[in-house]
C-alpha cells in the first residue's frame, strides 16, 4: 500500500490538482475518439472512480446533474442532425419535408433525408462532448473548485479568483434549484415535468447571482484584493504572466501543430516562458496573500496524474498512428473493432478508485454543536506583535 | 474607534434617507447594542461601520464615517478589513471556502498573517467557539447554528479591532446564544475589543452591554445612551425590563440577578395567585410520526422519533443547533421522505402528495424564509398569492398587515430587511389557513410589536382548530404562545408535556420572567399583569 502525504495531512484527501489533471486527461482522451464503445468506457470509468472517491459534501453530487446534462447534450446533437444536418448518403432512414432556403444561405438545408449514418454519427459526436462534459462533472466531485483555487501561485490568484467564481456557479446552481424546487412544493407548485421547469430558471439564476454579489461583498470586507507595494508594480507583474501564458501557450501548440512555422514557434515558447517565470517570482513576492495549511503533494497524487497521463497518451497515440477501431466507420456501417491495446489502457484509469485515498473512510463525528465551556485563552485570539509576515 | 458626524443615507431610488443627522461615538472596548424596530435601518447604520454600505449597497452618504480615523469614503470594506470585522444577518451568505477550517482561515490569508501564527489563531478560534469537532466539515451541511458560529470565527480569527455583528444570536440556541455573548464580553474586558450589535432579542444581549443606540426608523432621531437610561423609556424592551415596569422598581434591572434581589415583595404578593393552568384538552391528531429515523450522509438526523401533533394546539420544538428540528419539520411538510419509519399529515404520506394536495394540508415557512417569494414585488406576490390558493383578493396583504404593518408594497423581497422578508412569507403561508401550519425559526428579524402580533394570528389558528408546529430557539416565544413542548436531542426525543412544565424545568429553555419568579411557574409578563390586577382588587 501506499503510504503519503494523504495520510499525513488534515483530510483525507487527495491533491485537487491531482484530480483535475486525472479529469482533464480523461477528457483528452474522450476527445479523441469516434468509438461509441471506447467513449461508453470512459463514462464508465470516471463514474466508476468518482463513485469510489468521492466525499459526502454537497458539490460531490454534480456528476449526476453533468449526466443529465451531457444526455440533453447528445439528444440536441441529433435533433439539430435531423433537422439542420448536412446530408450524409447512405441508408435512408426517413424524409423529412425540405424546407426551400433562398440563395445567400447556401450550405445550410432543412429537412431532407435522413440516413442511419447520419444519425449514428451525430449521436456518437454528442457522445464525446457528454464523455467531455462528465469529465468536468467529476472533478467537481472530486475536488470542490475552491481547493483548486488554493493552489494557485499567489500572482494569478486574482485571475483564478475569476475562474472559480464561474467554476462554482454550477455546483451553486445544483443547490439553488433544489432549493428553489423545495420552496415551490411549499408554495403548492409543479416541481416535476415541463410544468415544473416553467419559471423555474428566473428564481435559480437570481439566487446564483445574489450570491455571487454577497460572496464579493463578503470576500472584500474580509481583505480580499488589499495591495501591499506599488498597484503599477503589481500590474505589471499580472500583465507579465499574462502575456507569458499566452505565450507558452502559443508556443507549445506551435511546437505540436505540423502546419506551423517551426522557426517562430520555440522562440515564442522561450521568451513566453520567461517572462511567465519573472512575472510569478516578482508578483509573488509583492503579495501580501499567505496560505494556510497548503495541500501536499504525495505519491498518491503523482500515481493518480500518471494514471491519467497514461490514458491520455494511448488515446492520442492511437489516433495519430491511425490504430484501426478509434474512429466510428460509417462507409461500409459496420460495428467498430475494439484496439486492445487502447482498452488496457482505458482501465489504467481506474487506478484513482483504489490509490486515491477514500474521503469517507474517516468517520465524520455526529455530534452536534457541543456545550463547550470558553476555557482556551482568549488572548491568543487577540492581536499579537510581529504576527503579520507583510 | 467609530465616529458618525451628522451622517445620512438614503438608498438609490428611495424618495426619503433611511439615516439622516446621525451622530455618535463608540469608544474602544464599548459593547454597544443596537435596538430598533423591524425595517428601521439598523443592517444599514451597521454597513457603514466597513464600508459595505455604501460600496456594494449603492446610494448616498452624507456627512463623515471615520474608524479608527480611516473615512469610509476613501477606504473601501478591503482596507478596512483589519480593523473591522463584521458578520451578516445570513451567515450562509457569506461564506467564501468549502470547509469550516478554511473558512476560518480566509481572512487572515487575506492579510497576511504568517502562516504559524495563522494556524494558532485557528485551533484557538475553533475551541473558543467550540468548533473544533466540526473543523473538517463541509460548510452547507452545517446546521444554521454552527453556520453562525462559523461566521463569527471567521472574522474573529483575524482578531479584528472592532467587530460588528447584526443578530449574532437569533439563530443559536439559548445555550450557544450565551456562549457567544459571553466570548464577545471577554473579547471587549479582557482585550478592548471594540463590540457593536443589533439584536432583536435584547433579553440576551442587555445584560452585556455598555451603551445602546436606538434606531426608531421613519426618520427620527437616533438616540444614545446607557442600557439602563434608554430602557427605562424604550418602547422596546426585553420582558426583564417590561416586568419591572410592572412592578415599579427604580433603577430598571436589567440582569437576571438584578432583579431577583428586588422581586422578593412581587413573588410574596402573586403567592397567593395561581399560574394558569395548562387546559387538558386533547384534539384530534393532525400529524403523526412513528419510528422516524433520517440521516444526512453519515450524519444522523432523526433516531426513531415518535410524535403526535393535536388540532388546536400550538407545539414548539426546540433543542440544540443540529438536534433535528428542521430536519423534523422538512419530514412534515414533506420535503424528505423518511429513511425509515412513517410520517402522516391527515392520513396521507406527505412526501407522496402532489404540491396542490400538499398545500391543501401542510404550510410551511422555512428557516430561510426568502425562498419562498418569488415575484418582483411584495404587491405582486400577495396577489399571487392570492390566486394560488384561491383567497378573496387581497387577504394576504391583509395577512402581511397584520403581522407587520408597513412594508413597502412596490419593494423587490430582496430588498426588504430579514424581519420583513420573513413577514411576507409568514404572510403568504398563514393566510390560506392550512390544517397543519410548520414555522421554522420564525422570529428572526422580528422585534417585540410583531412578535405579538404574530402570537395573535398563531393563537387565533390554534383556536380555530389548526395544528401550529414551531422550531425555535426563541424561549420568549414558546413561553407565550405554545402550549406543549417537545425538547429534541441528537435526534431523540428527550421532553415532551406541557410548555410550562418543560421550559421552566431546564434552566437553559427558562423565559426570563420565569427565573427571576421561580420556584412559581409564571412565564410571561402578561400573565404576572393579570394575576396581579386579579389579586390586587
Amino acid at each position: 500500500m501506499i503510504r503519503a502525504g494523504a495520510t499525513t495531512g488534515r483530510r483525507a484527501t487527495l491533491h485537487p490538482v491531482a484530480w483535475w489533471l486525472w479529469a482533464a486527461a480523461l477528457a483528452v482522451a474522450a476527445s479523441r475518439t469516434t468509438n461509441p464503445v471506447l467513449l461508453a468506457l470512459l463514462a464508465g470509468v470516471v463514474a466508476f472512480v468518482v463513485a469510489a472517491r468521492r466525499s459526502d459534501a454537497p458539490w460531490s453530487r454534480s456528476l449526476v446533474v453533468f449526466f443529465r446534462l451531457g444526455l440533453i447534450v447528445i439528444a440536441l446533437r441529433v435533433v439539430l442532425q435531423v433537422v439542420f444536418g448536412n446530408r450524409l448518403p447512405g441508408h435512408v432512414l426517413f424524409t423529412l419535408p425540405e424546407v426551400p432556403l433562398p440563395s445567400w444561405a447556401a450550405g445550410v438545408s432543412i429537412g431532407g433525408p435522413v440516413t442511419a449514418e447520419a444519425l449514428l454519427q451525430a449521436t456518437v459526436d454528442g457522445m464525446r462532448l457528454a464523455v467531455i462534459l462528465l469529465c468536468f462533472g467529476a472533478a467537481n466531485s472530486l475536488a470542490s473548485p475552491y481547493r483548486l483555487l488554493r493552489c494557485l501561485p499567489a500572482v494569478l490568484y486574482e485571475a483564478g479568483v475569476a475562474v472559480t467564481v464561474a467554476l462554482t456557479f454550477a455546483p451553486e446552481l445544483v443547490t439553488s434549484i433544489a432549493r428553489t424546487r423545495e420552496a415551490r412544493r411549499l408554495r403548492g407548485r409543479p416541481v416535476r415535468g415541463i410544468a415544473g421547469l416553467h419559471g423555474l430558471a428566473v428564481p435559480v439564476l437570481e439566487s446564483a447571482l445574489d450570491r455571487s454579489l454577497q460572496l464579493a461583498a463578503s470576500m472584500d470586507a474580509r481583505g480580499y484584493g488589499r495591495r501591499a507595494g506599488s498597484l503599477t508594480r503589481r500590474r505589471q507583474a499580472t500583465a507579465a504572466t499574462a502575456v507569458g501564458l499566452l505565450a507558452v501557450v502559443a508556443g507549445v501548440f506551435g511546437v505540436l501543430d505540423q502546419s506551423f512555422a517551426k522557426g517562430v514557434a520555440l522562440p515564442v515558447l522561450c521568451i513566453g516562458a520567461v517572462l511567465l517565470g519573472t512575472g510569478m517570482a516578482f508578483g509573488g513576492a509583492r503579495s501580501v496573500r499567505t496560505r494556510y495549511r497548503p495541500d501536499r503533494w504525495g505519491v498518491r497524487a503523482t500515481v493518480v496524474t500518471a494514471s491519467g497521463a497514461v490514458v491520455a497518451c494511448a488515446f492520442v497515440a492511437a489516433n495519430a498512428l491511425g490504430v484501426a477501431g478509434m474512429s466510428l466507420e460509417l462507409y461500409p456501417l459496420s460495428f467498430p473493432g475494439l484496439p486492445l491495446a487502447v482498452l488496457a489502457a482505458t482501465l489504467v484509469g481506474l487506478l484513482p478508485a483504489v490509490v486515491a485515498p477514500n474521503p469517507l473512510a474517516r468517520p465524520v463525528p455526529v455530534s452536534s454543536a457541543p456545550t463547550v465551556g470558553m476555557v482556551p485563552p482568549v488572548a491568543s485570539v487577540g492581536p499579537q506583535a510581529g504576527e503579520t509576515a507583510a | 474607534m467609530i465616529r458618525f458626524s451628522n451622517v445620512g443615507f438614503t438608498y438609490s431610488e428611495s424618495p426619503s434617507p433611511t439615516l439622516s443627522g446621525v451622530d455618535l461615538a463608540i469608544g474602544e472596548g464599548e459593547l454597544c447594542l443596537v435596538v430598533g424596530p423591524t425595517g428601521s435601518g439598523k443592517s444599514t447604520l451597521l454597513g457603514l461601520m466597513n464600508g459595505l454600505v455604501p460600496h456594494f449597497s449603492g446610494g448616498h452618504v452624507t456627512g463623515e464615517v471615520r474608524i479608527d480615523g480611516r473615512s469610509i469614503r476613501d477606504h473601501p470594506p478591503r482596507e478596512l478589513a483589519d480593523i473591522v470585522g463584521v458578520v451578516g444577518q445570513n451567515p450562509a451568505a457569506s461564506f467564501v471556502t468549502d470547509v469550516v477550517e478554511d473558512e476560518l482561515a480566509y481572512a487572515m490569508e487575506n492579510l497576511g498573517v504568517a502562516p504559524e501564527a495563522m494556524r494558532r489563531r485557528v485551533e484557538d478560534t475553533l475551541d473558543l467557539l467550540g468548533l473544533h469537532e466540526l473543523r473538517d466539515r463541509p460548510l452547507p451541511t452545517l446546521s444554521g447554528g454552527q453556520q453562525q458560529r462559523v461566521a463569527i470565527g471567521a472574522v474573529l480569527s483575524a482578531s479584528p479591532r472592532i467587530l460588528v455583528l447584526d443578530e449574532p444570536t437569533s439563530a443559536l440556541d439559548p445555550a450557544a446564544a450565551e456562549e457567544v455573548l459571553a466570548a464577545l464580553s471577554r473579547l471587549v474586558h479582557d482585550l478592548g475589543m471594540t463590540v457593536v450589535v443589533a439584536e432583536h432579542r435584547l433579553e440576551r444581549v442587555v445584560p452585556f452591554a455598555d451603551s445602546v443606540i436606538v434606531v426608531p426608523g421613519k426618520g427620527a432621531a437616533i438616540e444614545m445612551g446607557s442600557p439602563g437610561s434608554v430602557m427605562a423609556h424604550s418602547s422596546i424592551a426585553p420582558p426583564i425590563v417590561e416586568l419591572g415596569r410592572l412592578a415599579g422598581w427604580s433603577p430598571i434591572p436589567l440582569s437576571v440577578r438584578d432583579a431577583r434581589r428586588v422581586a422578593t415583595p412581587l413573588r410574596q404578593r402573586l403567592s397567593s395567585a395561581e399560574p394558569p393552568a395548562a387546559r387538558a384538552r386533547r384534539g384530534e391528531p393532525a400529524a403523526s410520526v412513528e419510528r422516524l429515523f433520517a440521516s444526512y450522509g453519515a450524519v444522523v438526523a432523526l433516531e426513531g422519533v415518535d410524535l403526535e401533533f393535536e388540532r388546536g394546539q400550538v407545539t414548539a420544538v426546540m433543542g440544540r443547533n443540529g438536534s433535528g428540528k428542521s430536519t423534523l419539520l422538512g419530514h412534515l411538510a414533506g420535503l424528505r421522505a423518511p429513511d425509515k419509519g412513517t410520517v402522516e399529515v391527515l392520513g396521507a404520506a406527505p412526501s407522496t402528495l402532489s404540491p396542490k394536495e400538499l398545500i391543501a394540508r401542510v404550510g410551511m415557512v422555512p428557516q430561510d424564509a426568502g425562498i419562498l417569494l418569488y415575484r418582483s414585488t411584495v404587491a405582486d406576490e400577495c396577489e399571487t398569492a392570492d390566486r394560488e390558493s384561491g383567497l378573496p383578493a387581497g387577504a394576504t396583504a391583509a395577512a402581511l398587515d397584520r403581522v407587520l404593518p408597513g412594508v413597502p408594497r412596490d419593494h423587490h423581497p430582496r430588498d426588504l430587511s430579514e424581519g420583513q422578508r420573513l413577514s411576507v412569507a409568514l404572510a403568504v403561508v398563514l393566510a390560506p389557513a392550512p390544517p397543519l401550519v410548520l414555522l421554522d425559526e420564525p422570529t428572526r428579524g422580528l422585534d417585540y410589536p410583531s412578535k405579538e402580533r404574530l402570537v395573535a394570528v398563531l393563537r387565533e389558528l390554534a383556536a380555530d382548530g389548526h395544528c401550529v408546529v414551531l422550531a425555535t430557539h426563541d424561549v420568549e416565544l414558546v413561553a407565550s404562545v405554545a402550549e406543549r413542548a417537545v425538547v429534541l436531542a441528537q435526534g431523540e426525543v428527550v421532553a415532551d408535556g406541557p410548555a410550562r412544565e418543560v421550559v421552566c424545568h431546564s434552566p437553559v429553555f427558562a423565559p426570563q420572567v420565569a427565573k427571576v419568579l421561580a420556584p412559581e411557574a409564571w412565564l410571561t409578563v402578561e400573565e404576572v399583569r393579570e394575576a396581579l390586577a386579579q389579586v390586587g382588587r
